[in-house]
């Protein structure tokens, strides 16, 4: 700041009036940039918001000749003392408490492993990316089957001698069972975001660390983590805020049983919603949810502050 | 500046959305463009759920054809729809007040709209209506709402050959099984171990199949889904001594072994591979079973379980909306297509009951003694409706999640309370669906 009026103040008048014109004209422009995007997100993501506030406080219903009322906290008296409401938020958490390390994990590895300089990187590279291009109500209807108490899955695990449980069939493996496949559709696409971050970091500072005699640990530790800092924080938040929105798989999978082992925030928010038709109860899930997702997000976001910009 | 611009921008923008979707929101009848005039001729849309369902959406245009020939003070402009999304299209376009003037209705859907205010009440059809099965007319509060060309029947299919060899009675309609005697042929067929299962309820399948396949048994042990006298609550019927014995019956029936806790997606397929011996099914396997095992497949009534056999009943339906701006049109036309021959041509194509006794006696197969004359027996004999009460699809939805906790292993007790209590609070909060 205190550079840019260095800067500023000898210049003469004629030359303040000409970048002041400047100014004005790369603002409209900004405007006209920006005036897209502000359209769609307002009409779509600001305004169902706030209609989402206003509905999680009356009973409005899907269908019904009844105007909606004001009911005050009714929805989350009701919300909180709902055991399915706990469970789904307890399955919410777990799946992304996983997902998350062991995701990205994942994903690092194999875009370090594709990142190799040997033949054949380009043909692993599509195909560990091949399930992320496959919708996921595909992968979910595949996954269906292999995991069938006589499915491919179980079937592989006999003949090793391991009898296979009802994966989805039983409370306890349910939700496993949903982790591994949605880390398998998804590990695919963070590789190619980590595979990107790794192609920034320049060549000369490993050739400078095997010279100073740096083994390959040591190259990962002090000059490729390093290099991936902001690659790795845009894929922190990215697979937390699609892990909280868990729902395809389920819906498609086991429709949030055995038990309510598998339902999750998203899927009792449609349930209720669309199911059940009632659109004031479920405002008031998605409104939990919101607060939930933003929260987690602003956590992060002060995590993974810049430090060295606040210096 | 550019930021007070902007906030002025934002705020008008939500301002006038928020009023748009206000004024979106008050629903209920529609004033529309479903009925244009051109020419002296006026055209009503219909729409309907049959978008790629070969043999009865080809069935339905006949109908319509033959009406635009009929006459020309109407021309009916026929729209199909998938059916997985058609209900919502409805409940969209009777938010956005474009509802058509004619449409079909899923039979349990039908007391909820009505009293939505999407459907009229047909009237002048009595006489006709009185010949059709009670199944197939959709009534709500004493008025009827919609009319359908057929039913199914929900039986147990199964083999001669297999009741042969395991020495079990054949049932009769009449005389159907009962639940000591079911149970005691699962068991020997169990013990046999010929089978991979007894019996095969198709619990892989979701949604509506629940409550529509398996409230009949909770009402066969003298359970319901809610008290019928008042429709205002489900207290005592649905966790009451007789429902509990069912939610008992139920979850054994796949711990002991009888039949699959998940069955495949395809059960007939696995009952005509000789994976299962008792399937049960609707009336619709019929043909697929018949290629496969001929005269040998049996498609027995359901079991009584003590308060008699029963079955659920009600299809899609035909009725027309408050938005129709030409409703003697929208009537004109339902009687027209409510004749004994359109009846037999939509349900011949389908493969379904046909409703009245002179549509049936034009139907191969359905005709007195012929080999289809069964379902219409066990239809007209067994039949329960699924409740006709506007609080229904919030009424399956909490049963068909119930009963599958209850497969699952969860406490039949506790479980049917609470979905007693969700069910009581539903229809308190709505008032009872008084109008």
């Amino acid at each position: 700041m205190s550079t840019v009026e260095a800067a500023t103040h000898p210049a003469p008048p004629v030359v303040r009036a000409h970048s002041h014109k400047r100014n004005r004209r790369s603002t409209s422009v900004a405007v006209a940039m920006l005036v897209p995007a502000a359209v769609l997100m307002i009409t779509f993501l600001i305004i169902p918001i706030f209609l989402t506030f206003g509905l999680a406080f009356t009973n409005a219903r899907l269908i019904s000749p009844v105007p909606a009322r004001f009911v005050g906290f009714d929805n989350f008296v009701r919300l909180f003392t709902n055991d399915t409401f706990w469970k789904s938020l307890l399955n919410t958490i777990v799946f992304t408490i996983v997902i998350v390390p062991v995701q990205s994990g994942l994903a690092l590895g194999l875009a370090i492993l594709v990142n190799a300089k040997v033949r054949g990187t380009n043909f692993f590279r599509t195909v560990y990316f091949l399930p992320v291009v496959t919708s996921m109500v595909v992968v979910s209807m595949l996954w269906l089957f292999m995991y069938q108490p006589d499915g491919l899955i179980n079937v592989l695990l006999a003949k090793v001698g391991i009898t296979g449980p009802d994966w989805l069939g039983d409370p306890k493996t349910a939700l496993f069972a949903i982790i591994v496949l949605s880390i398998w559709q998804a590990v695919g696409f963070h590789m190619v975001i980590w595979l990107s971050g790794l192609q920034t970091i320049p060549a000369e500072l490993y050739e400078a660390a095997s010279i100073d005699g740096a083994g390959r640990w040591q190259q990962f530790v002090h000059v490729t983590w390093p290099g991936l800092r902001q690659t790795s924080i845009f894929i922190l938040i990215t697979i937390t805020i699609a892990a909280f929105s868990l729902f395809t798989q389920v819906n498609i999978m086991t429709q949030g049983g055995p038990l309510d082992s598998t339902s999750t925030l998203v899927y009792m928010a449609v349930f209720t919603g669309f199911q059940q038709q009632q659109t004031g109860y479920a405002a008031a899930i998605s409104l939990v949810f919101f607060a939930l997702v933003l929260t987690v997000s602003l956590i992060q976001r002060y995590l993974t502050r810049d430090k060295g910009a606040t210096r | 500046m550019l930021k007070r611009t902007a906030r002025l921008v934002a705020t008008t923008f939500v301002a006038a959305s928020l009023m748009l979707s206000v004024a979106a929101c008050s629903k209920g009848g529609a004033t529309s463009t479903n009925a244009a005039t051109a020419g002296g001729t006026q055209t009503l849309t219909l729409w309907t759920h049959n978008a790629g369902n070969k043999g009865e959406l080809g069935a339905i245009q006949q109908v319509v054809d033959d009406y635009n020939a009929s006459q020309t003070t109407y021309k009916v402009d026929l729209q199909a729809f998938p059916q997985d999304s058609y209900n919502q299209s409805v409940v969209a376009a009777a938010a956005s007040k474009k509802l058509p003037c004619i449409l079909d209705i899923d039979q349990p859907n039908v007391a909820n709209w009505a009293w939505a205010g999407y459907l009229a009440p047909i009237t002048g059809m009595d006489d006709i209506l009185a010949k059709y099965l009670p199944s197939t007319v959709a009534k709500w509060n004493g008025k009827t709402y919609a009319y359908g060309y057929y039913d199914v029947a929900l039986t147990w299919v199964t083999r001669t050959s297999i009741l042969k060899k395991y020495g079990i009675r054949v049932p009769t309609v009449d005389q159907p099984w009962t639940g000591e005697e079911f149970m005691a042929a699962l068991k020997k067929v169990k013990d046999s171990g010929d089978f991979k299962y007894p019996a095969d309820m198709a619990t892989g399948w979701t949604g509506e199949w629940w409550p529509y396949g398996y409230s009949p048994q909770l009402q066969a042990f003298g359970g319901d889904l809610i008290n019928r006298t008042d429709y205002k609550s489900a207290d005592g019927v649905l966790n009451g001594e007789a429902a509990i014995k069912w939610a008992n019956w139920f979850a054994g029936m796949a711990k002991d072994g009888y039949m699959p806790k998940k069955s495949s997606a395809d059960p007939a397929a696995d009952f005509m591979n000789g994976k299962s011996a008792f399937l049960w099914n609707g009336s619709w396997t019929a043909v697929p079973t018949r290629e496969k095992f001929g005269d040998d497949v049996l498609f027995a009534p359901p079991v009584d379980f003590g308060n008699g056999g029963k079955i659920g009943g009600g299809s899609w339906t035909w009725g027309y909306s408050t938005g129709c701006s030409s409703p003697e049109g929208a009537l004109d036309y339902l009687k027209f297509a409510s004749a004994d021959k359109y009846v037999a041509k939509v349900s011949a194509d389908t493969n379904n009951i046909p409703t009245t006794d002179a549509a049936a006696a034009m139907v191969p197969g359905f005709e007195p003694g012929g080999e289809n004359d069964v379902f219409r027996q066990i239809s007209k004999k067994y039949t329960v409706m699924r409740p006709e009460t506007p609080g229904y699809p919030f009424i399956a939805t909490t049963f068909g999640k119930a009963a599958q906790d209850i497969l699952n292993g969860a406490d039949p007790k506790t479980t049917l309370d609470q979905a007693v209590k969700d069910i009581d609070d539903n229809q308190k909060a709505n008032d009872y669906f008084q109008q």
